[in-house]
């Protein structure tokens, strides 16, 4: 192969050496990534899916912050076993709001893209408090202390600018009013009515049966919604995906 | 003149810490903020004190090789090893048994918290670490030349070390931002930033002025690895900072995008952060310590570029089955399956170069922990592409298949390539006859290789059990087990894994201390150490 007699040139030249060795490595991420940004069928065309409400997303913020990704994904495949055990397979469409996202790849527990509304807001408190209590089997850490650590959702509308900077469709209203929507969430003898309106299918509820907003209201106002948003009525599957 | 510019400049940013850490929204930040100021304050007392002192000229023999970052790095390396094995230790049994995620640790030492400060302590503590001064040394000896820049490469060691110690507390405090092997947030990423540039000059810089016509192999796969590390580093961490005075920030890219560049990234921390650079560190260390010649120069160059060219486009292969269209996880597949070839291409140059010297598999020890390594290395280069199969990767993909898949690789391969590298490093390094004992690295090498077999096969029977298990319907159709029940099936299995892992941690305790009783012990060598003509 006489080719590789060339090969001296780029070895003895250590600028060539870097930038052939830069060129060759961009190749394979640049046909990769570039695409998903402009190809139309990249993120299904559903109807539901919202941001995050305030309180939703501080929830999300405790999710990441807790390491609950290196077990629980939140992707189910379309196989036969998941979609009885999960639900739906996940789209695209679910997660375009999420920053990062959070398919996980590990299950050390369940998948949690559809776990909203599977379980009680009192079976999430004792599962998170005790998850031994509930599920004998369980190899999961206990999250009591969610229960008392208090929030004010004071830094919230800080989060909704940063994400409406990226493009997230949070409207000005919706920043300006975030920390009352925060607080009204987790509080259903509150004024919640233009939350609502704000976050349609938000749910309203003391999601942790104690006065106050504390981690553990958020991480359940979170779990409750995940996977709740999709309207499959309007889902039609694209073959050449 | 320029230390009063310091002292401004220190002063200043010790100032700005001390305000960030009043202001600081979030734990994390306030605790990293403390710790920068100490730092910082504490240079500029440093700094203030050496002001206007007479001189001491300390003269710097061009000459000789700039030796002493790298036995800082020697240490750093079996330090954070040790560290991080601990820490991967103790979480396999918090698997095995959740009451180790202890009552009064809840907040700080829960297993979600404790697995990245695992995955970064070795992959990025130990394996950086390792990277770092054998890369110094290798470049050093293979160019005749002493590391360029001056007193740049002791900014690299200690301000790689920081960026660990911020990584690490961050994780413990809630400072992540989840994805995965790229958990540190916006300022440590800056920082990151900051003094891999500085690596890659020092790199460069030692190339550049080399006296060797040929830029020899090792840095070939030494320089791809800075180079395409950095470019990953930058893409994936995009982040606007929600605020200046918290650790909290949202990513550029969301859904899926972000998942592509995720594991683009994710897939490619293994292919040039634990593979190439390895493969520098095997391209220098195995023959000199089997005294032959590598196998073949062809085989070098065509696997090489292979190598970097194919490895880049392996990352959809995580996401095989999700919401990431068919095209791109295709892709990637395709890709995963021919990388095997220059995979196997580097593990024959590797074990070829033992031809006319394999006795010494049989004499020495170090040799034996090479040999095994790049044994590994073959193993999980040719289950990494079997796993990268769809139809495979459906049955294997979120089980614990995968995590016996990473160990062997980087149990086997980066552990046992390391400790062979520190068994060659630190008798020269400290200029001595030899180690302190061989027969403390046969048994470093039997421990260790117990315990990753130990360790890969209770993972691959988890694995695939639960795999099966998530599957299995009955003759109605119905889910045969609650997912619970596998949980529960996996319990003996995970009591073994983690006695594999305690019986890797012996032998590195061994190593430690073999090591450092060849420092503190050992006979010194008779000849002075000069700086020799490329080797």
């Amino acid at each position: 192969m006489a080719i590789l007699d060339k090969h001296k040139v780029l070895e003895k030249n250590v600028s060539l050496l870097l930038v052939f060795s830069f060129l060759v490595v961009t190749i394979g991420g640049l046909v990769q990534i570039a695409p998903l940004f402009y190809l139309e069928n990249t993120i299904e065309d559903v109807e539901g899916v919202r941001p995050y409400s305030p309180l939703e997303l501080a929830g999300r913020e405790i999710y990441l912050r807790e390491g609950c990704y290196v077990c629980h994904s939140q992707m189910i495949r379309p196989m036969r076993d998941e979609v009885e055990r999960y639900g739906h397979y996940s789209l695209a469409a679910e997660s375009m709001y999420d920053r990062p996202f959070q398919w996980g790849s590990k299950r050390t527990g369940p998948d949690l893209a559809r776990v909203g509304g599977r379980y009680s807001d009192e079976w999430h408190v004792d599962h998170m408090s005790d998850p031994q209590s509930v599920v004998p089997e369980s190899v999961m850490p206990k999250y009591a202390f969610l229960s008392n650590r208090m929030l004010d959702g004071k830094y919230s509308g800080d989060f909704l600018k940063t994400h409406k900077i990226l493009g997230v469709p949070y409207s000005d209203e919706m920043v300006e009013n975030a920390q009352n929507d925060f607080i009204v969430q987790a509080n259903p003898d509150g004024d919640y009515d233009a939350m609502l309106e704000r976050y349609p299918g938000a749910q309203v509820r003391n999601f942790d049966g104690e006065p106050g907003v504390s981690e553990m209201d958020a991480m359940i106002a979170y779990l409750q919604m995940l996977g709740t948003l999709v309207d499959f009525s309007t889902f039609t599957p694209d073959a050449s995906r | 003149m320029s230390n009063y510019l310091k002292l401004i400049g220190l002063g200043l940013m010790t100032l700005f810490f001390m305000i960030a850490a009043n202001y600081g929204r979030d734990l994390a930040y306030q605790v990293h903020a403390i710790l920068l100021m100490l730092v910082t304050g504490g240079m500029f007392l440093w700094t203030l004190r050496q002001t206007d002192e007479p001189k001491v000229s300390k003269e710097v023999l061009e000459t000789e090789y700039m030796d002493g970052v790298i036995r800082y790095g020697a240490v750093a390396t079996v330090f954070w090893g040790i560290v991080g094995f601990l820490a991967g230790t103790f979480i396999a049994f918090q698997l095995a048994f959740p009451a180790l995620n202890f009552e009064w640790a809840q907040g700080y030492a829960n297993f979600g918290r404790l697995r990245p400060l695992h995955t970064s302590a070795v992959i990025f503590a130990f394996g950086g670490n390792a990277l770092i001064c054998t890369s110094f040394y290798v470049v050093q000896r293979t160019s005749a030349a002493r590391l360029w820049g001056g007193n740049l490469a002791w900014f690299v060691f200690w301000g790689y070390q920081l960026f660990i110690v911020l990584a690490a507390t961050g994780y413990l405090l809630g400072g992540t931002q989840s994805k995965e092997y790229a958990e540190p947030e916006w300022y440590v990423d800056l920082w990151l930033t900051i003094v891999w540039v500085a690596y890659l000059l020092v790199f460069l810089g030692t190339i550049v002025k080399r006296k060797e016509p040929h830029i020899y192999v090792a840095n070939w796969f030494f320089l791809s690895f800075i180079v395409t590390v950095a470019m990953l580093h930058v893409v994936n961490n995009l982040v606007i900072p929600v605020s200046i005075f918290g650790s909290a920030s949202v990513q550029v890219f969301a859904g899926v995008q972000d998942a592509m560049t995720q594991w683009w990234y994710g897939h490619n921390a293994v292919g040039f952060f634990l593979t190439a650079g390895f493969l520098g560190m095997m391209y220098y260390f195995v023959p000199k310590q089997a005294e032959r010649p590598v196998f073949s120069y062809k085989l070098s160059i065509i696997h090489f570029w292979a190598l970097i060219f194919l490895y880049i486009w392996a990352g959809p292969h995580h996401l095989h089955y999700t919401a990431l269209p068919d095209w791109a996880s295709t892709l990637g597949m395709v890709f995963s399956i021919i990388l095997w070839m220059p995979s196997w291409g580097g593990m024959i140059n590797g074990l070829m170069t033992l031809s006319g010297a394999w006795d010494k598999i049989r004499t020495d020890p170090i040799i034996r922990m090479m040999v095994v390594s790049i044994g590994f290395y073959g193993m999980s280069t040719f289950e990494g592409p079997m796993m990268s199969i769809k139809a495979v990767n459906s049955l294997s993909h979120y089980t614990d298949w995968t995590i016996g898949h990473v160990h062997s690789g980087a149990l086997g391969w980066n552990g046992m390539i390391t400790f062979g590298a520190m068994y060659y490093l630190f008798p020269r390094l400290w200029n001595k006859e030899r180690l302190y004992s061989l027969s403390l690295v046969n048994w470093h090498f039997w421990l260790a290789t117990i315990g990753i077999v130990l360790y890969a096969a209770s993972m691959w029977v988890t694995g695939i059990m639960e795999g099966l298990m998530w599957r299995e319907v009955d003759a109605q159709g119905f889910l045969v087990w609650s997912f619970a029940d596998t949980v529960a099936a996996k319990f003996p299995m995970y009591v073994v894994r983690g006695l594999g892992g305690v019986l890797f941690l012996s032998g590195a305790l061994i190593m430690a201390y073999n090591l450092w009783m060849t420092v503190a012990k050992g006979e010194p060598k008779a000849a002075p150490l000069a700086a020799a003509p490329a080797e």
